[in-house]
């Protein structure tokens, strides 16, 4: 059969000669013709790849000043008012610990997060997943009594409000609500207060305590953050042994707002932490942004009967996917206590607990009160939770021995947990040799 | 055989006619009374329309004794929220219904566009009328994107009648907690209809392309929706996510971000952006290949 010609191709002419010789063209033309859609992917790739490099064009010319200078500006930074965009990204080193969660709780595979008993509304249980992976964040916040803060998950979103002395937090996935009051929200910790604890305000903050003889506080020359000019103030432990490598922080040149948190590990790689504005507004928030009522049908869950609610889930539900769920919450919370997450420097502790050292090297001791080294009873606090990792994470340990004993070292790419066999506990943001040398100490 | 060479020289001398915009109405006219009065389109449609259904009577089964969903987040996207508002099974039925139903739905109607008028032995016919090739393609493409959006709408029309039955309509509360009027909440959903149509042209533009390559309208269907099959498998795999960014599909569920207060763009820029690149990418390929091919039946 002879081929078709395509209707803007002149030649009427068939026959076998002509049809090869067409054949010929035709491939050549349609060669010629499919540099179009080839073109179409060059030019994307080339904007993809070009564009963020063209768009930081430089960094901006900004007065000289000193680092006390930039640390007073933080300091006196008044910004009562300001809605932005924050991305958080997280990387802790908790590699099973890590997966267990995120499987568990982030709810980004279609997540079971209530199973283990409790509200998913629950701030305390919902905020840990900001722990490993990246996360945007939105914060909103007007004056010290209106506070939003929202996680963003795919086609769900996780918000605590606090307006006034009402906090409340919202759970569109499972469409449950948490609500507590001001009150005993302080009781729980001060999380919920300032409900900006991811942001890099609330962790330049934490750094910037710990900031003393033992730190090196310089300015690093400028920066773009969010379309704003930025100073970049670089904090760096003095003392060896400590883990934490370099944290940067970019100050707003204007406000004295920290825009940007990143914290490097003294090993090297990726950012453990790296928090910051990809936009940033300070206008006034909407009023509504405030205003919450729990839609109807909600499950509402109060801040007071919530243990009993998670006591009671958890008797009742003893199926092996309750006990996952449980376990893996538990461990979660076990990261929340401990020290270093929220407190980088270390300085957090169990009621009991004593800090050996100074600075960044500082090691939080406690005793677990258990004699079995890996306890697994429900000690408070940062023990019980460390007694609930050491359940299941105790063959990630490394045995080490020392004139304490013997014990075992957890490793994080930040924090290091040494339990000793006679149930005494040291963490902190240090070096595995460090812990065994305060134990020693300590002994 | 005699038609064929009768119709070379009618073809040839046809070209110097230039047609008239008002013929291009006529073909996409045309095109589109073609391809919804085909009985494949409706039952298509008719399958669209009936997810919103079974979703809403199983919601409603489920908690018609009044207790809250306790499933805690599972299932589709916005499910917990509808016994809340009747208005959240448009979000339900759309989230449901977006990563297979609709995008086989494109895959057989686009696929079958080029493909199955060459296998029906027509395509040699609509050449034949002054149209020129890529004229054609065009009123193709218009008549796949057409059905993208009535495809959506019948979804969503379902979906708001089903809700409306079942479930209390009313202020409804936004994913970020915020509260907005019902005739905002009607506007948003009138414009994630809008999206969620939009998010279809690439792999409309795809089945187009995969059209032109084949004779055979099955064989187009059928490698269209299983490049959909295996995109959205890729799209899973945790391994690929240097790669993912670019899928089409990757962002597809983005169309939840206007239920946000305020409405988070980025990822529904994003979303746009990648289907206006796949529909030009995969468009051009289309044309490169439907301009130059044989065509002999």
């Amino acid at each position: 059969m002879a081929p078709y010609e395509s209707d803007d191709s002149t030649t009427g002419v068939t026959g076998t000669t002509a049809g090869e010789a067409d054949d010929l063209r035709s491939g050549r033309r349609t060669a010629a013709r499919y540099v179009v859609p080839v073109a179409v992917v060059g030019v994307a790739a080339a904007t993809i790849g070009l564009v963020p490099a063209l768009a930081s064009s430089g960094d901006p010319d900004l007065p000289k000043i000193t680092a006390q200078q930039l640390i007073d500006r933080i300091a006196q930074s008044d910004v009562e008012q300001l809605s932005g965009t924050v991305k958080i990204t997280t990387d802790l080193g908790l590699p099973d610990l890590g997966g267990l969660e995120s499987g568990l709780l982030s709810g980004a595979t279609g997540g079971s997060g209530s199973a283990g008993g409790g509200s998913s509304a629950d701030p305390s249980a919902k905020l840990t997943e900001l722990a490993s992976g990246t996360h945007t964040l939105r914060v909103a916040t007007d004056g010290p009594d209106r506070q939003k803060l929202s996680l963003l998950e795919s086609a769900a979103e996780y918000s605590v409000i606090h307006d006034g002395k009402d906090v409340w937090g919202y759970d569109s996935k499972s469409n449950e609500v948490y609500h507590s009051t001001a009150d005993d929200s302080a009781a729980k910790g001060d999380r919920r207060e300032e409900p900006v604890p991811a942001t890099p305000k609330g962790l330049t903050e934490e750094a910037l305590k710990s900031v003393d003889a033992t730190t090196s506080v310089t300015v690093d020359g400028t920066m773009q953050v969010a379309g704003r000019d930025a100073y970049k103030l670089l904090v760096k432990p003095k003392q060896s042994g400590s883990t934490v490598g370099t944290i940067s922080v970019a100050v707003d040149a204007k406000t004295g707002l920290p825009l940007k948190f990143t914290l490097t590990p003294a090993g090297g790689g990726a950012a453990v932490v790296d928090a910051g504005f990809t936009r940033i507004s300070f206008a006034k928030p909407a009023a509504s942004t405030f205003d919450f009522t729990p839609p109807k049908g909600a499950k509402v869950t109060e801040g007071d009967d919530h243990g009993q609610g998670r006591e009671s889930g958890k008797s009742r539900d003893d199926s092996a996917k309750g006990d996952k769920g449980d376990k893996g919450a538990k461990g979660a919370q076990g990261l929340e206590g401990f020290p270093g997450l929220s407190g980088l420097a270390g300085s957090e502790g169990a009621g009991d607990s004593k800090v050996i050292g100074e600075g960044w090297t500082s090691i939080a001791a406690f005793d677990s009160g258990s004699k079995s080294g890996l306890p697994t009873g429900s000690a408070d606090g940062a023990a019980g939770a460390a007694g609930d990792l050491g359940g299941f994470l105790g063959s990630l340990g490394d045995k080490v021995t020392g004139k304490f004993g013997s014990g075992t070292v957890f490793s994080t790419r930040l924090v290091n947990a040494l339990i000793t066999d006679d149930g005494k506990v040291y963490v902190g943001a240090v070096t595995k040799g460090a812990l065994v040398k305060a134990a020693d100490a300590d002994h | 055989m005699s038609r064929v060479e009768a119709a070379v020289p009618a073809g040839a001398v046809d070209v110097p006619r230039r047609p008239g915009p008002l013929w291009t109405f006529g073909l996409l006219r045309s095109e589109l009374v073609t391809t919804f009065r085909r009985w494949r389109t409706l039952a298509l449609l008719g399958v669209l329309a009936a997810v919103p259904v079974l979703v809403g009577i199983a919601v409603r089964i489920e908690t018609g004794d009044g207790s809250p969903d306790g499933r805690g987040g599972g299932g589709p996207a916005f499910i917990s929220q509808i016994t809340n508002n009747g208005l959240f099974l448009v979000f339900t039925a759309l989230a449901a219904t977006l990563p297979f139903f609709l995008p086989m739905a494109i895959g057989v109607v686009a696929g079958d566009a080029i493909a199955g008028e060459a296998g029906a032995g027509t395509l040699r016919y609509l050449l034949v009328a002054p149209a020129g090739r890529t004229r054609l393609l065009l009123t193709k493409y218009a008549t796949t994107i057409a059905f993208c959006l009535v495809a959506t709408l019948v979804v969503a029309a379902s979906a708001m009648l089903v809700g409306a039955l079942l479930f209390p309509l009313g202020d409804l509360t936004t994913i970020s907690g915020t509260r907005i009027t019902f005739a905002e909440g009607l506007g948003r959903a009138a414009l994630i209809a809008l999206v969620v149509a939009a998010s279809l042209t690439g792999v409309a533009a795809l089945g187009l392309f995969v059209s032109t390559l084949t004779g055979s309208g099955i064989a187009a269907m059928a490698t269209t929706v299983g490049l959909l099959i295996t995109v959205q498998i890729l799209d899973q795999i945790p391994q690929l996510h240097a790669i993912q960014p670019y899928l089409f599909s990757h962002y597809w569920l983005s169309f939840a971000d206007l239920l946000r207060e305020p409405v988070y763009w980025d990822d529904l820029v994003r979303n746009l952006g990648l289907q206006g690149l796949y529909a030009a990418v995969f468009g051009t390929a289309a044309w490169a290949r439907f301009t130059t091919k044989d065509i002999s039946t």
